[in-house]
């Protein structure tokens, strides 16, 4: 049964790249910090991202991006969250991220952005002090 | 006449002698002298100064008794001091090392080890396009590189053309961009291919860009028998660890099988197959997994040849293996040992090999990427020296060593000459090279080889068991395995149980070093390239070398005849289409309507 207060988080891997460490320790630490996690499998596009997003009725989406992709790919991601007012959603994208891609994709509404050698403990805190609070609930 | 003080002190050493550390004898059976050592200057030593473990004291670092633990890398638990009595009673080097260039193979393949010839000094670049990627070649040879390893983009590697809309963002950004064998043609520009090796990382899409090199050389004028270099063409590996995989597994599976005929017949020295561990380590298994999973994918490549009706004799000399350099420099030497020696039996005992190249495991070496730190990069230099020296100690025959930034991009011009330049110190200076297996009789190396070789041949029966490793690979078997290995070592290094320099322990404030930047202008003139190369080439005769190897495709295969290949192997096909200017991704489009694609569930 879900536990309506445990965070929901999607862990999702976009684009070509098929290097899923990172994606799936993450994914592991986040279910034994207490929180839910659906992880999407390899080269989702953004549409399937923010599909399983909706559905999932997550709270976070994690993106794992090492290719060097992300300019093109988190945007996307972004725009179509609006599109679908989905703003309570936390954004965050973990992988080799050159710092001078760092304004542009906070620009378009990443809240995190975690580089090589961040400790999994940093990104649970992250989430846990982050973390919109879910709408009245009947 | 002895004192009562003599007395008392006896009777002290006595008392102490019960209080031995259990661990010396728990197991093993020293001989008397160790014992005696043990017992008094040991047990006086543990008293004044009991072992701290390197890392946090917890998990990982105790033993069962609350007392100091020492692991590897890959947790195994590692003994204060190796004797004799940690080698089995039977042990002798006749018995179980044989001499180098005779079998098993531990201490080398080659009589001589370095002293003929050095390890292939072999770095392993691409970025951008084929024109920047062409003269990064021509600064790393004049930098004093023997060898040349091509680093293909993402879209390249998944069967893509620059102008696929899967493709955005993604050109040249890991890689070079390679659409067709006008790039390939730059990519080679002014480098002879007759003198010059070439490794070429490329896995499910090997047979076409093998195939352009195949006819760029052709083009040279080079003699395909004279040519060498090796192809990844590793697909096993893809499924279990590095997932850049297009077609479903047994089809996969025949395309290599098609690589190793045409091999066999048209291109004698060239490696059709680098048997790869090195992405199973990045993922995250243990050096045992690495080298268990590896040498399984080998046997299973044989078994599938031999399926086809190909002779084991015939193919077997080209295969080649690829292992990692991780830091825990022991544990890494004893690998490669225990590949060798494991490779031999398995090509004579399992397969029959009659041929002693057959018998024979020759690999390639890349560092660690994975231990590389983001954090004070410059200090990889030193980690990279010390895992490149457990590859030569090892006995590679080719190396790669990693840059230094290599944790934050791909490298610079600068980073990837000192990393050249750190293999060439270990060759030219440190002494290493002068003779052969230094490490061979110590103790300690010898006891983890046999633990490699006994903890390799675990899995071999598991994965016997289980049908073969597409079988398992199916069952999602190595792909658990590693993720749960991978997560512990994640847990120890957050509980600092393992110490990463710069990342968990000695930790400063910095900032972001000068890294290579690649935009995004690559793929925009990428695509103008495939819009103009469409325009000019016989587009009719492109569609007639398709549909061909559509057709060839759909047959099954059986063993080519009198030095020919079958009738249905893809090769040649591959090759007319190539020649005609068909791009990577509408050859291997071609052959995802023949085989469908293939999608695995998302283990965690």
């Amino acid at each position: 049964m879900a536990n309506e207060n445990r965070i929901r988080v999607l862990v999702a891997k976009p684009g070509l790249d098929g290097h899923d460490r990172g994606a799936k320790v993450i994914a592991r630490a986040l279910r034994d910090a207490g929180m839910e996690v659906i992880y999407t499998g390899l080269r989702q596009t953004a549409d399937m991202i923010v599909n399983a997003a909706l559905q999932e009725d997550v709270d976070v989406i994690g993106l794992s991006i090492l290719s060097g992709a992300h300019n093109a790919i988190v945007p996307r991601v972004t725009e179509l969250m609006k599109q679908q007012k989905m703003d309570d959603v936390l954004v965050l994208v973990g992988g080799i991220i050159p710092d001078q891609d760092i304004p542009a994709l906070k620009a378009a509404g990443v809240s995190g952005i975690f580089q090589p050698g961040t400790s999994m403990d940093t990104i649970v805190q992250f989430i846990r002090e982050n973390v919109k609070p879910r709408g009245v609930t009947a | 006449m002895r004192s009562s003080k003599w007395r008392k002190r006896r009777a002290l050493r006595c008392t102490r002698q019960r209080k031995s550390p259990r661990d010396v004898t728990q197991g093993r059976h020293p001989t008397a002298a160790e014992r005696r050592w043990a017992e008094t200057t040991l047990t006086r030593a543990l008293e004044q100064h009991p072992e701290k473990p390197i890392g946090a004291p917890t998990g990982i670092n105790l033993d069962e008794h609350g007392e100091a633990r020492f692991t590897t890398l890959s947790g195994r638990p590692i003994r204060r001091l190796y004797t004799r009595a940690d080698l089995p009673e039977d042990w002798s080097e006749e018995k179980y090392l044989g001499y180098p260039g005779q079998a098993p193979y531990t201490r080398g393949i080659h009589p001589t080890g370095y002293r003929g010839k050095l390890w292939t000094m072999r770095q392993f670049s691409g970025f951008a396009s084929p024109e920047e990627t062409n003269e990064r070649y021509q600064y790393l040879l004049a930098s004093g590189s023997h060898g040349l390893s091509v680093a293909f983009d993402l879209p390249t590697l998944m069967g893509y053309d620059s102008d696929h809309a899967f493709a955005e963002g993604e050109v040249g950004k890991c890689g070079v961009a390679i659409d067709s064998l006008e790039d390939m043609e730059i990519l080679f520009q002014g480098i002879d291919l007759e003198k010059i090796t070439v490794s070429m990382t490329i896995n499910s899409p090997a047979s076409v860009l093998w195939a352009m090199y195949l006819a760029v050389a052709e083009k040279q004028g080079a003699d395909w028998k004279k040519i060498s270099g090796t192809l990844q063409n590793d697909i096993l590996k893809e499924y279990i660890a590095q997932k850049e995989y297009i077609y479903p597994p047994a089809e996969s599976m025949r395309l290599v099988v098609d690589t190793f005929e045409f091999g066999s017949r048209y291109t004698p020295r060239f490696n059709t197959i680098s048997i790869s561990g090195y992405h199973i380590r990045e993922a995250g298994s243990t050096a045992m997994q690495e080298l268990a999973f590896t040498l399984y994918d080998g046997v299973e490549y044989v078994e599938w040849a031999r399926k086809r009706g190909l002779d084991v004799d015939e193919f077997a000399p080209r295969l080649s293996f690829f292992f990692n350099a991780h830091n825990d420099f022991f544990e890494e030497i004893a690998k490669y040992r225990a590949a060798r020696k494991i490779w031999y039996h398995v090509m004579k005992d399992r397969f029959g090999a009659k041929n002693e190249r057959s018998w024979l495991l020759r690999f390639h070496t890349q560092t660690a990427g994975v231990s590389l730190t983001a954090q004070q990069p410059i200090i990889n230099i030193a980690r990279v020296a010390i895992q490149a020296l457990a590859g030569v100690l090892g006995g590679t025959q080719s190396l790669h060593t990693d840059s230094y930034d290599e944790a934050l991009a791909l490298p610079t011009a600068e980073a990837a000459r000192t990393a050249l330049r750190t293999q060439q110190i270990i060759a030219y200076e440190s002494g290493v090279a002068n003779t052969i297996d230094p490490l061979g009789g110590s103790y300690f190396v010898e006891h983890q080889t046999l633990e490699m070789e006994q903890a390799a041949l675990k899995y071999f029966a598991q994965l016997d068991a289980m049908g073969g490793m597409v079988k398992a690979i199916e069952h999602g078997f190595p792909q658990k395995e590693i993720a749960e290995a991978s997560y512990q070592y994640q847990r120890a290094a957050e509980a600092r149980e393992k110490v990463t320099v710069a990342a968990n322990e000695f930790v400063i404030e910095e900032e972001s070093p000068q890294t290579l930047y690649i935009g995004d202008a690559v793929g925009k003139r990428q695509c103008e390239k495939l819009k103009s190369l469409r325009h000019r080439r016989d587009n009719h005769a492109v569609r007639k070398a398709l549909d061909a190897l559509k057709h060839a495709a759909a047959m099954t295969p059986t063993a080519g005849t009198g030095g020919q290949v079958s009738e249905a192997n893809t090769m040649p096909f591959i090759l007319e289409a190539v020649k005609a200017y068909a791009t990577v991704g509408e050859i291997c489009q071609a052959l995802r309507e023949v085989y469908g694609t293939y999608e695995e569930s998302a283990f965690t």
